[in-house]
């Protein structure tokens, strides 16, 4: 694992790995550039985004901010462009706002609470995984609705003659218990299989996106 | 398959017109002052073939257009085309994705019930293997400001 998204980057450049549980973005350089194949993603999970202000925080529709909004966001760059494109109805994009760029989710929600940052874009599973606490300070302008975007496991051209096995193996984790365990560690239930075609329409999708 | 629009599916009072369309097919369309707003946090899919034939559409396609998705497939993507739309920037859309290329801009779009919706569209080809073998277009919420600046600007360019 990467404590970071860009040494992970700079991992797959430098084909360092041969498995990788990918974003959206490196998914286009591994299967575009690097020969990888998908092998599964989480069962029913999408990768969404939310946009959240202080509670105290009076504006009422994302279309209501104004250029200069100090806007907070990890350096996840899949949910920074969902994040983004939720603000376009206001007219906001990277020339016209103040970035706040964080290390976690936690301390995008601790820059709106301290009043550091008007606008808080966040991983939704991770806004969720928030305390009840954190929350009830904070709400919740939109959230994104996209369902097409998703991380996924991906195996490298080293390993690709063991593509089917790996993924009969990820497959029937959750007919074990030791797998069930493993499973809903990760907050999921069971993996899915990702057809090459799902990935290259995945792929073209965040490439429209980051435009 | 593209019809002529009926005006039993037409929801308030409505104008007609008939558009010429690409492949010399001629359309009947009927439509409204009725806008539909842009669902907040979604994005509008749909890929064609290489010649603008619609292969797929994702949920919200379905839900904002007021059509099935078996009357979506196999029909042309001019099936939205909105008689305030100037063709030229069709024109440029097509040019710019036969070229490799990605278009955007700022669309209306005709709803089946004759009323419309603004769109912010991305097309671009899907490259599979070194060749384009389709495109996407990927829609999200426009900001006002550049609907009413289309809202001006499209009556000048017919
Ligand atoms: C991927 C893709 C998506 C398109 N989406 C739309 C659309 O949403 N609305 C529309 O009027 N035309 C859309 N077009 C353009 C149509 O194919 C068509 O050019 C346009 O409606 C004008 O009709 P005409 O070319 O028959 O004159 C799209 C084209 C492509 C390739």
């Amino acid at each position: 694992m990467h404590d970071d998204f860009h040494a992970q980057t700079d991992a797959i450049k430098n084909d360092a790995v041969d498995l990788i549980y990918a974003n959206s973005f490196d998914a286009a350089m591994l299967i575009r550039d690097k020969g990888f194949l998908p092998l599964v993603k989480a069962k029913g999970k999408s990768d969404e985004a939310i946009i959240a202000v202080n509670a105290e925080n009076l504006v009422e529709d994302v279309a209501h901010l104004e250029a200069g909004t100090k806007i907070a966001y990890t350096d996840d760059p899949d949910v920074k462009m969902m994040g983004m494109i939720m603000l376009e109805p206001a007219d906001l994009d990277a020339s016209n706002i103040e970035s706040i760029v964080t290390s976690t989710n936690i301390l995008v929600a601790k820059k709106l609470l301290q009043g550091d940052a008007d606008v808080g874009i966040f991983l939704a599973e991770a806004f969720d995984d928030l305390s009840k606490m954190i929350k009830m300070q904070l709400r919740v302008l939109v959230k994104s609705e996209i369902t097409d975007i998703h991380h996924s496991f991906m195996i490298g051209p080293k390993l690709l003659d063991k593509r089917e096995e790996i993924q009969k193996v990820l497959l029937e984790m959750n007919s074990c218990e030791k797998g069930k365990g493993v499973l809903s560690s990760l907050g999921f239930d069971g993996w899915e299989t990702v057809e090459v075609d799902e990935m290259e329409f995945m792929i073209d999708l965040v490439d429209a996106l980051s435009t | 398959m593209i019809n002529d629009m009926n005006p039993e599916d037409i929801v308030g009072e409505f104008k007609e017109v008939s558009l010429d369309l690409y492949d010399s097919i001629s359309r009947k369309i009927l439509y409204t002052d009725i806008e539909t707003p842009y669902p907040d946090g979604k994005l509008i899919v749909s890929t064609t073939t290489l010649k603008g034939i619609i292969t797929h559409v994702n949920p919200s396609f379905i839900r904002m257009s007021g059509f099935t998705e078996e009357e979506l497939i196999g029909a042309p993507h001019s099936i939205l085309r909105h008689a305030d739309m100037p063709p030229a920037a069709f024109k440029d859309l097509w040019d710019t994705v036969l070229k490799g290329d990605k278009w955007q801009g700022f669309v209306k779009n005709l709803r089946k019930y004759g009323g419309f919706y603004w769109v912010k569209a991305t097309v671009i080809p899907n490259v599979r293997q070194g060749e384009v073998v389709g495109f996407t277009s990927v829609r999200r919420k426009p900001s006002r400001t550049k609907v009413n600046e289309c809202v001006a600007l499209y009556p000048t360019m017919f």
